[in-house]
């Protein structure tokens, strides 16, 4: 019995070692990355001034990986984040700049209009029992052709400075208050994933359908919920970025979709391996942003976004695969 | 190759044998599931093959479908062939063996065409000609007299069409065999009726007896007596892992069958006597849904009660409606509350005290890709609260508490579920439940793929469990695991209670028979409350 356990225990502490590896594999090649770059290109690379501006740029990316974060712990994918995103910048913009609503009421209007809109993907998914690819595809080429007819395909600039002021021009510790609104979000999210039995019911809807709903979990409530805090959360990331330039461009914004994916799914392999969570995923959004910079520091070109972004991705996902013995995963 | 002269059990070697396979043993792990099987098959006949559920008879026939690799000195001939060791699966099918098993493996969203096409691999150079291909499948359902439209999608189809489908797809594989050629095949049934209506089962063996009669033979595997009686030309019994007798139909009685299937030997274990001092806690009436019909029964604390019968009888829809896992109608009432079965959802059958441990462990009772304590503690959640939300001290804490109670190995509460053997898993979602102390726990094949260890600690759990007054309704096939653990068994029949065992008769055997025979004693009233 004592020999027995003593095994098992070894065996334990084995595994428990390969999983720390794992865990924390993102975060040292983040770190050799930094390293790298420090010492290629120190001058313009290493300085506070290149770290404060990769912090605060891709906070609203941050956010819109986050909002997608939730639907897909439960098993959904909501592809019309990013068009939210971009709609609730336009709605922000418009109100704001052409019908002249003090600031506040287009923020609040349009953070509305973002959880309607998750609450219509919701009620075509649960309802008609279609499958959440198709009725976000939808919804969201639907939202793009709202932005152009709402903006007449123009951009929209000149939105109230205390927005621009909240966003970017603040700052604490040199970098600008967006970074924050990510961070303080990442920290909430995580908080309810791990820490909640809300969290814990997501999860769990996620993994499988059946064996929530046979534990007693109301599974189409807790997808309805999901969906609704993606729009949400996507339309709070839309008025970062209307803060992010005082202005709203009716197209820029929907090629963030694919990196919010890819920052997800790549966050999926770190701190809790095999889990979204908001911690890897925060991660994963500044580990890509020091790579592009980096490189672009180098002297490459503009398509090196793209390169790192999808390179990045698809060897992360297969390293981390090539340690849990190439098992498949269940992504919910 | 040897060959044993006659035999007491019929299977000496006739001229006409297509099929031998003699000496077949077969061990999973060390636990020997066939013990030196022989059977013969010959050419244009039906041998019906029985037994009881764990009796050899699913392993035998992966044997032969070269699934299941026997043991060296296991001889297999077809048509006068040995065939080498480890079978060749491909080979196999390709010499002239057609399989149907119960699930039928047709896709319902698909036409009949392309279900019949899909197991053809005929070389087409100039690509599909649909309406050649057409014409051919409707030329083959007419040589049976089926009225079946080659286009139409499965899942229009009754149940009956859709077993055609199946077996005349199966004899379509047959006719392009090597064995074909000479008219011959051999065409297996893995328990192709439990879910047909007796008129649906004479036109299946009306195909059949056509089949029988192009020079294929036929194996079919069922439980049930009387249609073995009116098909075959001689019937295999198998019981705890051997051929217990080949006979010949026209010279058998359903009572010997019977007496066959069970074997003579009564089961050793006696339950020990439980004083039922219960009061009344859980009263279900006019349940139904799925195949059950209907069902009322009253339980009393500390009371264990088994539904069994044969498969598709409506017995195992019993746990999942109770619990609101599946769709029906009806009434529960339980302490002080009363649940209207029709729209239950399972989070109020919950609250009302019911639990339910389903029989699909992975697909529905735990996430296998989650670790134990996320598992074991899901439920008790709101008892895990410390002051910054839920604390992971007090999950690992629970769960340790239940690995000790329950015994699971390893004894690791950060282990996946699912690399967990299916005893230990079953003995966490076990705990689960338990924790919660539900008034009625319902089971669904609480110790199907589970060990004998870990299925002697289940049912300690269980009496334990009753002892302290939880009412336990378990649905099961396993007669043996019925015997040991309940008060009363309810024997179902065409979705209907038809028999309830209950004191001195819960035992194995009468089980086995209650589920087996068709006649039963009028003088026993159905649904009889124990006194």
């Amino acid at each position: 019995m004592t020999a027995q356990t003593t095994i098992a225990s070894s065996a334990f502490l084995q595994r428990n070692w390969a999983k720390d590896a794992e865990r924390f594999a993102l975060l040292g090649a983040w770190a050799i990355l930094i390293a790298i770059f420090a010492f290629a290109v120190p001058d313009t690379f290493f300085t506070w001034r290149t770290f404060s501006s990769m912090f605060g740029s891709q906070a609203v990316l941050v956010v819109l990986s986050l909002a997608i974060l939730v639907p897909l712990t439960a098993g959904d994918f909501d592809l019309s984040a990013a068009n939210v995103l971009v709609f609730s910048a336009m709605l922000v913009a418009v109100t704001n700049v052409q019908l002249g609503f003090p600031i506040g009421i287009s923020i609040v209007l349009a953070i509305a209009v973002g959880a309607f809109i998750g609450a219509i993907n919701a009620a075509f998914i649960l309802y008609f029992r279609i499958h959440s690819l198709i009725i976000t595809l939808g919804v969201g080429t639907f939202l793009q052709g709202l932005t152009l007819w709402m903006s007449q395909s123009q951009t929209i600039s000149g939105i109230s400075m205390g927005l621009v002021e909240m966003v970017v021009i603040n700052r604490l510790f040199g970098i600008p208050l967006a970074f924050y609104y990510g961070l303080a979000l990442a920290l909430v999210m995580w908080w309810v994933l791990e820490y909640t039995i809300a969290g814990r019911k997501l999860l769990f809807v996620g993994r499988g359908r059946e064996v929530a709903r046979l534990n007693g979990v109301k599974v189409d409530r807790v997808r309805m919920l999901s969906l609704v805090a993606s729009s949400t959360l996507a339309a709070i990331a839309g008025v970062l970025y209307a803060g992010m330039t005082g202005s709203a461009d009716p197209n820029s914004g929907t090629t963030l979709l694919l990196p919010a994916f890819a920052a997800a799914f790549l966050g999926a392999t770190t701190l809790y391996p095999g889990r979204f969570n908001p911690l890897g995923t925060l991660l994963s959004v500044y580990f890509l942003i020091t790579g592009i910079t980096g490189l672009t520091m180098l002297g490459a070109d503009a398509f090196v976004q793209s390169l790192f972004y999808g390179g990045a991705l698809v060897v992360a996902v297969s390293l981390s695969q090539l340690v849990r013995g190439r098992q498949p995963q269940s992504f919910g | 190759m040897t060959v044993q002269p006659l035999d007491a059990l019929g299977v000496a070697p006739h001229d006409a044998d297509i099929l031998r396979m003699s000496h077949i043993r077969m061990k999973f792990g060390a636990v020997e599931v066939l013990k030196d099987v022989n059977l013969t098959l010959r050419r244009k006949e039906i041998v019906g093959l029985l037994g009881a559920n764990g009796s050899g008879k699913s392993t035998l026939i992966k044997v032969l479908a070269g699934f299941n690799s026997p043991e060296p000195n296991s001889v297999v001939r077809l048509w006068g062939e040995t065939l080498p060791l480890p079978l060749d699966a491909a080979r196999i099918r390709q010499m002239g063996v057609a399989f149907v098993h119960q699930h039928l493996a047709l896709v319902p969203s698909l036409s009949v065409i392309d279900n019949m096409l899909i197991s053809d691999t005929t070389r087409r150079p100039y690509g599909i000609r649909w309406r050649a291909e057409k014409r051919k499948i409707q030329a083959l359902l007419d040589e049976f007299g089926l009225a079946i439209d080659p286009t139409a999608t499965v899942e229009t189809l009754s149940p009956v069409e859709r077993a055609f489908v199946a077996i005349v797809r199966a004899f379509a594989e047959l006719r392009r065999s090597d064995a074909g050629r000479a008219g011959e095949g051999i065409l297996v049934l893995d328990e192709p009726t439990p879910f047909l209506s007796v008129e649906d089962v004479e036109k299946l063996f009306g195909v059949l007896r056509e089949i029988k009669k192009t020079g294929a033979s036929v194996i079919i595997v069922t439980h049930d007596i009387d249609e073995v009686l009116s098909l075959t030309d001689r019937v295999a019994v198998m019981r705890d892992g051997r051929l217990a007798a080949m006979m010949q139909t026209d010279q058998t009685t359903r009572q010997e069958i019977l007496d066959t299937i069970v074997g003579r030997a009564t089961s050793a274990y006696v339950r020990a006597p439980r004083t039922v001092p219960g009061v009344p806690n859980v009263s279900i009436k006019g349940l139904s849904g799925g195949r059950c019909v209907q069902f009322d029964a009253e339980i009393k604390t500390g009371e264990i009660i088994g539904v069994s019968g044969l498969i598709g009888s409506g017995f195992a829809d019993i746990p999942y409606l109770l619990f609101g896992a599946a769709q029906g109608a009806g009434q529960i009432s339980i302490g002080d509350s009363v649940l209207e079965v029709a729209g239950l959802p399972p989070a109020k059958a919950h609250e009302a005290g019911i639990a339910l441990l389903p029989g699909d462990r992975m697909g529905q009772g735990g996430v296998g890709s989650l670790s134990v304590a996320e598992n074991a503690t899901f439920l008790a959640l709101p008892r895990m609260k410390g002051p910054f939300g839920i604390s992971q001290a007090k999950m690992t804490a629970g769960t340790q508490a239940l690995i000790v109670a329950h015994d699971v190995r390893p004894a690791n509460p950060q282990a996946d579920l699912g690399n967990l053997s299916g005893g230990n898993q079953q003995k966490v979602l076990l705990g689960k439940w338990l924790a919660e102390k539900p008034k009625l726990l319902c089971l669904d094949e609480p110790t199907q793929g589970v060990d004998y260890g870990a299925r002697q600690q289940i049912f300690k759990a269980l009496d334990d469990a009753a002892a302290e007054g939880m009412s336990i309704i378990v649905a099961s096939t396993d007669h043996e695991q019925l015997a040991q653990l309940c008060d009363r068994v309810v024997v179902f029949r065409r979705g209907e209670p038809a028999l309830t065992l209950s004191g001195q008769d819960v035992t194995k055997d009468k089980i086995a028979r209650a589920c087996l025979a068709s006649d039963i004693p009028q003088s026993e009233q159905p649904m009889e409350v124990s006194a």
